[in-house]
């Protein structure tokens, strides 16, 4: 029994991770109809910044704020990095590009992507890098006989807490109804006074700082990283995308979540190896049954 | 007094198609003003053109003196000017509430005006009210017109564009809209009432202009209007009957 626990808690972890990278995703794809395939290598970016800063700042952080503060500081710098670097690649790749139609918007999203990754296999090398384990916070509780870890435990909270910014954003105020009715209709919410521009420039920003903040807690929990993590990252997030309707954000961080203990419970008790198979497994069987998403409602237009 | 529009020698093109031909036009404050046409005839195409959705190929939009070419839409209503569109295009999956606050969506940071804004839009339509948490998307065809209309009201335009308020709404439903589109007008809002339904639309209208092909083939008061034979013929009496089972909109 307590093995069921133990991989509900992982999954739930891991699939944090899948739904904060879903949200950007979801939010690009509301409004624009585009697949961002760069945004898993904007989690990756904000993974390996996160990663300096720690590296070369270790003395001096720990020092003044703790271990936790090392923690903090480098989601907040990297978000900062990311949230800047997503405006600026919808500027140079994207917006040049959507008078020409979905397709080649498509395609630049792919170029960009490969431009990102490759950019941090130059900088970083394309070896694996390692968080600097002293840097870790590394205490294991045991409840109930379940095993878990404060930093298991923070990074659930932080996530959840991001997510419940971000829900209240788009679901609670007059911005997020105008980013809802932007992804509805562009031109009759520019008739509500709704600069669209301002739309883009918001998801480009907030989207990328959630990638950055999730690839370090990653960097935290499995203390190495990849400059090619961004892709198995991105599938499973786009996965969850799917899973909870594309462009539904709410849906989108159940389908993390939901794909998170999925996952984990099909690691444990049918086969590690092939936990990836069975995740693109409900994929597939979510496409053919589920197309709008577990969630995807269609309330049909009265004309 | 220089009237409050001026539309002056308009053109507009969709590529190589030119759906408007230069067309003259003006409004003054205060008014209701019809404009008539069949479909396809460039009535939708001159609305979008002042809430500034289309490009401008040549002539001139000015509202009070002040030229409107090239200002984008969400800082066209900020000017005074709001529309609520052809086939309603509320936001289906926000509610009722919603779709209100983004029509005062300029003015967010004022709630008092928001408030009251809101508060009159209920009063004209009360029905909102009981929808108010209800998904827009659910509403009937004639609520769903009524919140595109009140919509229109929360950013508390000096002009009101409506395009085709009647369109796919029972005859008791369009008296009922039309009766609250007077009541509008005689708050103070000046209105241009893009319409097909042309009795009812000079029923309201101070003046009206008729476009045919993209060019205004004839204008004057309602009631000159009413009385054209060409007009009769073409826009009111039987014809109208054939016209409604032609609409694809
Ligand atoms: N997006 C577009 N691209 C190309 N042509 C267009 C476009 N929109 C409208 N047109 C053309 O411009 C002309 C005027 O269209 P418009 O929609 O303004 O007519 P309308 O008077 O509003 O008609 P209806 O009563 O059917 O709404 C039509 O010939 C139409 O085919
Ligand atoms: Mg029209």
């Amino acid at each position: 029994m307590q093995v069921v626990f133990e991989q509900i808690i992982n999954g739930l972890t891991i699939g944090s991770f899948y739904a904060l990278i879903a949200l950007g995703y979801s939010m690009v794809y509301g409004v624009l109809k585009l697949i961002n395939f760069a945004h898993g290598d904007f989690f990756t970016l904000g993974s390996y910044l996160g990663y300096t800063l720690l590296v070369f700042g270790s003395a001096f952080i720990t020092t003044h704020f703790g271990l936790w503060g090392g923690m903090v500081a480098a989601m907040l710098m990297a978000a900062m990095c990311l949230a800047f670097i997503g405006v600026l690649v919808e500027r140079a790749a994207y917006r040049p590009i959507y008078p020409a139609g979905r397709l080649p918007a498509v395609v630049s999203a792919l170029g960009a992507s490969i431009v990102l990754q490759n950019a941090i296999m130059v900088i970083w090398g394309p070896r694996y890098q390692a968080y600097p384990a002293k840097l870790i916070p590394n205490i294991h509780l045991n409840i109930w006989g379940i095993n878990i870890t404060v930093l298991q435990i923070v990074i659930l909270v932080l996530s959840f807490v991001l997510m419940g910014i971000l829900y209240y954003i788009i679901q609670k105020t007059v911005f997020g109804a105008a980013i809802r009715a932007t992804a509805l209709d562009k031109d009759t919410a520019s008739l509500m006074g709704i600069n669209f521009n301002k739309v883009i420039f918001f998801i480009f920003t907030l989207g990328p700082a959630l990638g950055a903040m999730t690839g370090v807690m990653v960097g935290m929990y499995y203390r190495q990283i990849s400059f090619t993590m961004g892709w198995n990252y991105g599938l499973k997030a786009f996965t969850a995308t799917i899973l909870g309707g594309i462009g539904n954000l709410p849906g989108a961080m159940f389908g993390g979540l939901i794909l998170g203990v999925l996952e984990m419970l099909g690691a444990a008790y049918i086969s590690a190896a092939w936990k990836d198979v069975f995740v693109f497994m409900i994929l597939i069987l979510v496409l053919i049954f589920r197309p709008n998403g577990l969630f995807g409602e269609k309330i049909a237009e009265k004309v | 007094m220089a009237p409050l529009l001026i539309i002056d020698d308009l053109q507009i093109h969709y590529g190589a198609i030119e759906a408007l031909k230069g067309i003259s036009l003006y409004l003054d404050e205060g008014e209701i003003v019809a404009v008539l046409g069949a479909n396809g005839a460039g009535k939708t195409t001159l609305i979008n053109a002042i809430s500034g959705l289309l490009p401008i190929s040549s002539g001139n939009v000015t509202l009070e003196g002040n030229r409107l070419n090239g200002i984008p839409p969400y800082e066209i209503v900020q000017k005074g000017i709001s529309q609520s569109p052809e086939g309603r295009k509320v936001f289906s999956t926000l509610t009722v509430d919603e779709n209100l606050n983004l029509g005062a969506y300029t003015q967010r940071k004022k709630k008092q005006e928001v408030g009251d804004a809101k508060e009159r839009v209920f009063s004209l339509f009360p029905i909102l009210r009981e929808r108010r948490r209800q998904l827009s998307g659910t509403l009937s065809g004639g609520e769903q017109q009524m919140l595109a209309i009140g919509r229109a009201l929360m950013s508390s335009p000096r002009l009101l564009l409506l395009d085709e308020p009647s369109l796919g709404l029972a005859p008791i439903l369009v008296n009922h809209i039309f009766g609250i589109i007077r009541e509008i007008n005689s708050q103070g809002t000046s209105i241009l009432l893009v319409e097909q339904n042309a009795h009812k639309a000079l029923s309201l209208a101070h003046k009206g202009y008729v476009l045919e092909n993209g060019v205004i083939s004839t204008s004057g008061s309602s009631s000159e209007l009413k009385s054209n034979r060409k007009i009769q013929e073409a826009y009111l009496g039987g014809s109208a009957l054939k016209r409604k089972g032609n609409q694809t909109t």
